[in-house]
């Protein structure tokens, strides 16, 4: 398919000094982006644009732009990374949207994600989380030899689909309660099915959990949003895990 | 104990313990109802009635629902309250409908709809029946004298159209709230997996359509017949 141009696209974006300040919303022009560009491509087209105009160019995050990071963040036209499905915003391309379209970026809006800077927010919080239990202990010493710890099948496979997760915060973006859920049940999933994760596997879920409360995010009411925003596709069925290893320890004491 | 209660997923547990709990009465009470359409003479729903009012194990089942009822209802604000407080600034575009349902988004509101339902209805019957039973007419069915339920509940829908639609409206929004609430029971208390979530969803909506159709069908039936 070739390219084709966009003549002219209005972008509507959220622009914010630091942590701080107030914020407010910007609406910028922008003339013959290809459709065969990345959505950061065309920010960065923008930028380059507002710096000759001596505006102080728009601040977002990025870093690998090939889809593997999760730096890349935006709530593009209503949706976390945009209208594209299993996509980063950094692998959106311009051809999902319209000639003459005016395209609303906002950051990713949590009490647990504050903004820092026009569209760049602290992600910190899932850090924290995965200190609270996101770990296995391992003896230190010589490397094991390979399949010593025997792994079913099926159990790699959903550890390793859970393992998925870059931790872009889009689940907590999508969720109309700002939940941490999907990202939590990922990290416990995947730790949760293997050998390794067993050491620690009775208080992981609580002190998760408990952290990811403290910090603020919200409840999770299953409606699924997240899974379907999530880049990776992490399924919901994690979050039942995470439910039930949460429950048993917590009513088993 | 309260600190479980009072964390994410301590309150999910809550709600959904409360809310399968309100799903089994709901099947009972539905049962019966239906028996109001199957025999217009009323025997047979003044015989239902009869045995639950009277029935000892009813007796102790009624404070309880009386409670499952309120902590239900406290939670689920106390519950969207929390989530509301997550996102202290709204986004400015939205655009949520492709990836989640409606119902599951507004689960609060329809359970507040039911809610006003609910005070209505107890007003209309549940009061009636316990605290002024003499304003009730009798009637002798095997021998045994007993408060004609039938006629009570009968006379409200034959009398009011607009009952008819408030009583079909009450089912209807029940229903919504459950094809999302009945799986997400299942969900919260972790019996779930890639196997189960697509069988509790089927089991889910049919639940809900049963209950939605067959509460609506008792007013609908009066509204057409009489
Ligand atoms: C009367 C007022 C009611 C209110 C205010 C209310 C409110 C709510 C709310 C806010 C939720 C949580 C949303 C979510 O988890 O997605 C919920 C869940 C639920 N409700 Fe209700 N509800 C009411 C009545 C009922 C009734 C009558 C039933 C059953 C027949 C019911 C069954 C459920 C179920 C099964 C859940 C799912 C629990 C879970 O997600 O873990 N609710 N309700
Ligand atoms: S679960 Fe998905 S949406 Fe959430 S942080 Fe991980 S990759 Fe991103
Ligand atoms: S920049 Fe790394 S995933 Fe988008």
């Amino acid at each position: 398919m070739a390219d084709k141009i966009l003549k002219k696209l209005n972008i509507k974006v959220w622009r914010q000094k630091n942590a701080s300040s107030k914020g407010k919303f910007e609406t910028y022009t922008i003339e013959n982006i290809s459709t065969g560009s990345s959505f950061l491509e065309m920010m960065d087209i923008l930028n380059n644009e507002l710096i000759e105009k001596g505006i102080d160019p728009i601040a977002f995050d990025h870093d690998c732009r090939e889809g593997i990071c999760g730096t890349c963040s935006l709530y593009i036209n209503g949706r976390p990374h945009g209208p594209d499905t299993e996509v980063t915003t950094c692998q959106l391309h311009m051809r999902k949207f319209k000639d003459g379209e005016t395209i609303t970026v906002e950051p990713w809006r949590a009490a647990a994600f504050p903004v820092i800077k026009d569209l760049i927010v602290d992600r910190t919080a899932f850090e924290k989380i995965l200190q609270a239990g996101g770990f296995v202990s391992v003896n230190t010493g010589g490397v094991p030899d390979a399949n010593t710890i025997p792994v079913a099948y099926e159990d790699a496979e959903e550890s390793m689909d859970a393992a998925a997760c870059i931790g872009c915060g889009a689940c907590v973006a999508a969720c109309k309660n700002s939940s941490a859920m999907l990202f939590v049940s990922a990290k416990v999933s995947h730790l949760a099915k293997l050998p390794q994760g067993q050491v620690e596997a009775k208080k992981r879920a609580r002190n998760m959990v408990a952290k990811m409360d403290e910090l603020g995010f919200g409840g999770c009411t299953n409606t699924g949003a997240c899974e379907v925003e999530c880049p990776k596709s992490i399924s919901i069925t994690n979050i039942a895990r995470l439910n039930r290893e949460y429950l048993v320890s917590r009513l088993s004491r | 104990m309260s600190k479980f209660l009072a964390a994410s997923i301590g309150r999910k547990f809550l709600m959904s313990i409360t809310g399968l709990f309100l799903v089994a009465f709901i099947a009972v009470h539905l049962t019966l109802n239906l028996l109001l359409i199957f025999d217009d003479s009323g025997e047979l729903f003044n015989l239902g009635a009869n045995f639950m009012a009277t029935n000892p194990a009813i007796k102790i089942m009624e404070p309880l629902l009386g409670l499952g009822f309120l902590i239900h209802i406290l939670w689920s604000f106390y519950l969207e309250f929390q989530n509301w407080k997550a996102r202290p600034v709204k986004y400015d575009k939205k655009n949520m409908s492709g990836a989640s349902s409606w119902a599951s988004r507004n689960m609060l509101v329809l359970g507040a709809l039911v809610m006003v339902f609910l005070i209505i209805h107890i007003i209309n019957f549940f009061w009636v029946i316990k605290f002024d039973p003499h304003t009730m007419s009798t009637i002798v069915i095997g021998g045994e004298e007993m408060e004609d339920t039938y006629t009570l509940v009968a006379d409200l829908f034959k009398g009011s159209v607009a009952y008819c639609f408030f009583y079909i409206l009450g089912g209807l929004l029940l229903g919504f709230h459950l094809s999302h609430g009945f799986w997400s029971a299942f969900q919260t208390l972790g019996l779930n997996n890639k196997y189960w979530m697509k069988r509790w969803q089927a089991i889910g909506y049919a639940y809900a359509i049963i209950v939605a159709i067959g509460f609506a069908a008792i007013p609908l039936y009066f509204l057409v017949k009489f």
